[in-house]
């Protein structure tokens, strides 16, 4: 279990948020369908850092990006997302 | 092999017990296999152990990273049954449970697979429809599955909280009769002394590294112990698959997350049958040792930290007591946490890759373990013959770019959702 420095919350446990997907994993409406069947069905899956969206969905319902690592759980960095994004 | 038996017992009884030998061999690595297949757990045993029987394939290797059993073998809560909803996924696992039956035999090795019943409780109306479509869809399939009333429950686990303002009211069940439990470290072990017996290498302390590619081709892989060369190489990693089909170049369909289980101190036999439920994730068994055993639901996030999370504990806890208050005053003995590969529909993945020579079993969402061997069997098939047994044909990799996932929870393709 972990915190997660929500932008307009402040720190809150990690069981407030919802994993969405990894931003890797996000298809675009432009994109071929091969390149978005490669979004939706395959992940890097590393045991490294990666890009991933979540939901503060117990709290403000913000959608966040956030740099976490798969192994020690650090979270490198926390953004709130765009609209562009 | 020596062969065990109760006469072997007895003898060992009046020589102190010295006269036991080595269970499997500790060989060096050849510099050439027919087959190489990367993880030592059950699955990856079974599959070395049905490609020597099976198929006569004995220049066979086996490599383990750390010690055979080690990872998702020895964390499950040790549950077999096959009554699942969906016909393909149906066949995969009533298959495996029918190599369940007699396997202890056939290993020579007491695998304590004891058919207790795999029982789901149903909690609501809703919850007594969605069991009932399921046993109908089960004995359509020729698989077992009896419709419970309450009675019928209270009955069979007597310490069950029936009462009218349980947390969890229990309206009836579905139980799958030939659904029981395995020791789980014991699976490992006896497919590693069978396969051994029939000339297969289990190498362990063996890291592979890289996987060697030529012209498109898997050729062979790198360890920590050095190269090895193999005509195919069957990956069976479940909870690292992607890291080591990255080797290779690949990506899969398929997300790292953690489960945890949990064991109580020993206690006199309670509950004798395997309680799970339609709407809550806990699972409750008791171990042969008197252990109370307990499961629930995955963390819904990628980790590979194979640690536990409190807020879970609490959660399953509050779960089991809540259904068999009994439990509240047990002590927990310990917890830990696996590596689940969840795949994109819940359903694995058994079969070739896109580069030839290479092969993945994977996928198994946190239901492998009661699938180990019909998982070796068919896995075995697909290694040796090159094309898949009808009953993994289903579980390919493709099956995601084309649509026909199999999604036993119609949850839709997201690995956390399972």
């Amino acid at each position: 279990m972990f915190l997660i420095a929500c932008p307009y919350c402040g720190p809150r446990s990690q069981a407030e948020f919802a994993y969405e997907r990894p931003v890797e994993a996000a298809a675009h409406p432009t994109d071929t369908s091969e390149a978005t069947i490669l979004a939706l069905y395959t992940r890097t899956n590393a045991r490294d850092f990666e890009d991933e969206l979540w939901r503060h969905a117990y709290g403000c319902r913000a959608w966040l990006k956030i740099r976490r690592h798969r192994v020690t759980h650090e979270i490198a960095e926390i953004r709130l997302i765009e609209a562009t994004a | 092999m020596t062969r065990y038996s109760a006469l072997g017992l007895l003898r060992g009884g009046f020589d102190g017990h010295k006269s036991w030998t080595r269970a499997w061999r500790a060989p060096e690595p050849k510099p050439r296999y027919d087959v190489i297949i990367i993880g030592g757990g059950g699955h990856g045993l079974a599959t070395a152990y049905y490609l020597a029987k099976v198929h006569g394939v004995r220049n066979v290797a086996v490599l383990e990273r750390g010690w055979i059993g080690g990872g998702n073998t020895g964390r499950n809560t040790t549950i077999v049954r096959s009554n699942y909803r969906l016909p393909q996924m149906q066949d995969l696992l009533e298959f495996s449970l029918k190599l369940w039956e007699g396997l202890s035999q056939e290993l020579n090795y007491n695998l304590m697979f004891s058919q207790r019943g795999a029982l789901f409780l149903g909690h609501s109306d809703s919850d007594m429809t969605m069991l009932a479509q399921r046993g109908d869809s089960l004995r359509c399939n020729g698989v077992d599955a009896d419709l419970l009333t309450r009675e019928h429950v209270r009955r069979l686990c007597p310490l069950l909280n029936m009462s009218e303002s349980a947390r969890y009211p229990i309206h009836g069940g579905l139980i799958q009769k030939r659904g029981g439990t395995a020791r789980h470290d014991a699976v490992a072990w006896g497919y590693a002394r069978a396969a051994d017996a029939l000339g297969v290498d289990i190498i362990q302390n063996c890291e592979v590294t890289g996987i060697d590619m030529e012209g498109g081709r898997a050729v062979g892989v790198r360890t920590s112990r050095g190269a090895i060369g193999a005509d195919r190489i069957g990956i069976c990693v479940a909870g690292n698959s992607s890291l080591v089909a990255a080797m290779a170049g690949l990506r899969l369909p398929i997300e790292s997350h953690m489960l945890q289980a949990f064991v109580s101190e020993p206690v006199k036999p309670m509950i004798d049958t395997v309680i799970m439920s339609q709407s809550i994730h806990c699972y409750i068994s008791q171990s042969d040792k008197g252990e109370i055993v307990l499961g629930g639901d995955p963390e819904m996030y990628p980790s590979y930290s194979q640690r536990g999370v409190p807020m879970r504990i609490e959660e399953v806890a509050g779960q089991a007591i809540g259904l068999v208050p009994a439990l509240s005053r047990l002590r927990m003995l310990r917890c830990w946490s696996g590596v689940t590969d969840m795949s994109f529909d819940g359903a694995p993945i058994i079969g070739e890759t896109p580069v030839e020579g290479l092969y993945l079993n994977g996928g198994w969402c946190y239901g492998g373990f009661k699938a180990t061997p019909g998982s070796g069997w068919l896995y075995a098939h697909a290694l040796a013959k090159g094309v898949p047994h009808p009953v993994a044909a289903p579980f390919n990799l493709e099956r995601f770019a084309s649509g026909a996932t199999i999604d036993e929870a119609a949850s839709g393709p997201l690995p956390q959702s399972r």
